[in-house]
């Protein structure tokens, strides 16, 4: 199978992820979405790797992979502490500071 | 295959291996200190390791550039500049981070509650910003050092996650603090992932993560080029995100008023310094030889930048935020020190980037003195006046306000007019008129609250500045002089960088 396609289903996923981040509203899924696009990086990235026939796409992945899990470590953090004190994870919802 | 250990080059790494260490202590202090002198030693630890760290990067400076790691840092003269830059920075920083007054007593306790309240009045303050402190700064020593792209996500996530958390740890407006903290979490994922998806592009390029393969693919002109066009506009989102350009600065105004001001200076100073010096490195040596395909869209961005950021701040009625739209507008004349593309450009950068640094935590100090009942004031109305009460703060504000406005005799007017001569040069004249005007424009509001300050009457409205602790006042008095030698003898430094400043491709 062409690998350009893994490329264009990259490509795919990661529009997805980016319009979900823009229209979604609650934290968590906004979240759920920047994590789609990170993947969607993976995917191009071991595409890459197969199609240029070089390893180091591959190595890139897993280290994508533990960074994004830094990521949802802290970034939970902050969306539950902001869920506590305002019982809600609206994006809209935080709107304390001036525009 | 046969397997080939990887050599690590410890001395030229020792810097950030010292910050890393000083950072793990800092998490075991936080565990086993008793309370009554955790926050001394959580002091002494964050400044030793980062005067250590300093004296390693002197001590390393004469050596010849080299890569190690297996190349993927490159440790040259720029590099050993912007990393020494940093740490100084963040030296003055963490001496007004010492403020325990600035920062949450419990992160964790909801705002307002009994938790919280009782941690508070038993004096038990966690001290977790120290180490958050040293994590922060560790990353950004490989920042601008990074020379393959794994390196250069990983120092970007490095240094962006401890500033997600430290963002939401304000004492005073704890909902406001967690909110940005959340704003720039959320947005600064995004623009991380736009990152990784350009950096994707550009290994499809390449089928190389080093600069330097980059670089040869792209003189080569070996690989597909809507892949590199692709990955060159997804990259550069991700680097612009974190200097605050416009389209991509909505996060800062935002983040540099909820967050706590010591944090805030920290943030705007070190993070600067760090995002540019790997922006530099990168279009400085991989994409060089691409320079028809971003110098316009990066002119462009320049451009918009300066122009927005000082029309905007303009109308801002906060000092916090008006000092994150003259960031803002800051970002812009930095941009035009990356589209110079010469040896002039590179130099004028560091010593910008390093004067601008300074000059900004001594403005944020100053901010964190002015206070009423409920914690700081930042509203430039309760400013009024202010050189009347307390000369010495106003004038010092002054100083700094002229500085970022580039007025002669401050380091701010050498920093413009060295990177301004270096675009000339190059023949970006568009991006020097812009720059130029939209000085004039910048001059305009900060001449407007020195005005505020010293020829308006005074409101008695409970507003006071505080007499400064000895640590917030050494901050001020390091930041004056630097920022008033460097306008005055920039000469030693301008040489020193000229003679230091080439990177190792």
């Amino acid at each position: 199978m062409d690998a350009a396609n893994y490329l264009y289903l990259s490509v795919l996923l990661f529009t997805i992820g980016a319009v979900g981040v823009v229209v979604r509203r609650n934290a968590i899924v906004v979240f759920m979405c920047v994590e789609l696009m990170l993947n969607a990086a993976n995917l191009a990235f071991v595409t890459f790797s197969r199609i240029n026939g070089d390893l180091n796409g591959q190595v890139v992945a897993f280290f994508t992979m533990v960074v994004a899990a830094c990521e949802v470590v802290v970034g939970l953090a902050i969306i539950v502490t902001i869920y506590r004190s305002r019982r809600s994870a609206s994006v809209d919802d935080a709107s304390l500071l001036k525009r | 295959m046969e397997f080939v250990a990887p050599v690590l080059n410890y001395t030229l790494l020792s810097p950030i291996l010292i910050l890393l260490g000083g950072a793990l202590i800092g998490v075991l202090v936080e565990a086993f200190v008793s309370k009554a002198l955790r926050p001394i030693t959580q002091l002494s630890v964050t400044l030793g390791s980062l005067v250590l760290a300093l004296v390693q990067v002197w001590r390393i400076h004469n050596e010849s550039s080299t890569s190690a790691a297996m190349s993927s840092v490159t440790i040259d003269g720029p590099g050993l500049l912007l990393q020494a830059s940093i740490i100084i920075i963040s030296i003055i920083s963490v001496f007004l981070i010492a403020d325990t007054e600035q920062f949450t007593a419990l992160a964790a306790a909801l705002p307002g509650s009994d938790e919280e309240r009782h941690a508070l009045q038993t004096g038990n303050q966690v001290t977790e910003v120290y180490p958050l402190t040293l994590f922060a700064v560790s990353g950004m020593l490989v920042f601008p050092i990074a020379s393959d792209l794994i390196t250069l996500f990983v120092a970007l996530e490095m240094l962006s996650l401890p500033l997600y958390l430290m963002a939401g740890l304000s004492r005073r407006r704890r909902l406001a603090s967690q909110e940005s903290a959340l704003k720039y979490f959320l947005l600064g994922a995004f623009s991380s992932a736009f990152f990784l998806f350009g950096a994707a592009f550009i290994y499809g390029f390449a089928s190389s993560v080093t600069f330097s393969g980059i670089h040869d693919a792209i003189a080569n002109a070996s690989g597909n080029d809507v892949f590199l066009l692709i990955g060159i506009a997804f990259l550069s989102v991700g680097l612009l995100f974190k200097v605050g350009a416009v389209p991509f600065h909505a996060w800062s105004p935002d983040v540099y008023q909820g967050a706590p001001t010591p944090v805030t200076a920290f943030m705007a100073a070190a993070t600067k310094v760090a995002a540019f010096g790997a922006m530099l490195r990168i279009f400085y040596t991989a994409f060089a030889n691409a320079e028809w395909s971003w110098t316009p869209m990066l002119s462009l961005i320049a451009i918009i930048t300066m122009v927005f950021g000082s029309l905007v701040a303009i109308a801002q009625r906060d000092v916090k935020r008006m000092l994150a739209y003259s960031s803002i507008a800051h970002a812009g004349f930095l941009l035009s020190g990356v589209i110079a593309l010469n040896k002039a450009g590179l130099d004028a950068s560091i010593f910008y980037l390093f004067a601008y640094g300074v000059a900004t935590v001594g403005g944020f100090a100053i901010v964190t003195l002015v206070r009423d009942a409920a914690g700081e004031v930042t509203d430039l109305n309760r400013w009024k006046g202010l050189g009347k009460r307390s000369p010495w703060v106003a004038s010092s504000f002054a100083f700094f306000l002229l500085a970022f406005a580039g007025i002669p005799l401050t380091s701010g007017f050498i920093g413009k007019f060295s990177i301004f001569s270096a675009a000339y040069e190059s023949g970006a004249t568009g991006v020097v008129i812009a720059g130029v005007l939209s000085s004039a424009i910048a001059a305009f509001f900060y001449i407007r609250v020195i005005v505020l300050m010293f020829f308006t009457d005074p409101i008695e409205d409970g507003t006071s500045v505080e007499i400064p602790s000895s640590l917030t006042q050494l901050t001020i008095v390091i930041s004056l002089l630097v920022t008033f030698v460097l306008g005055v003898f920039p000469a030693p430094l301008l040489n020193f960088i000229t003679n230091l400043a080439t990177f190792l491709r």
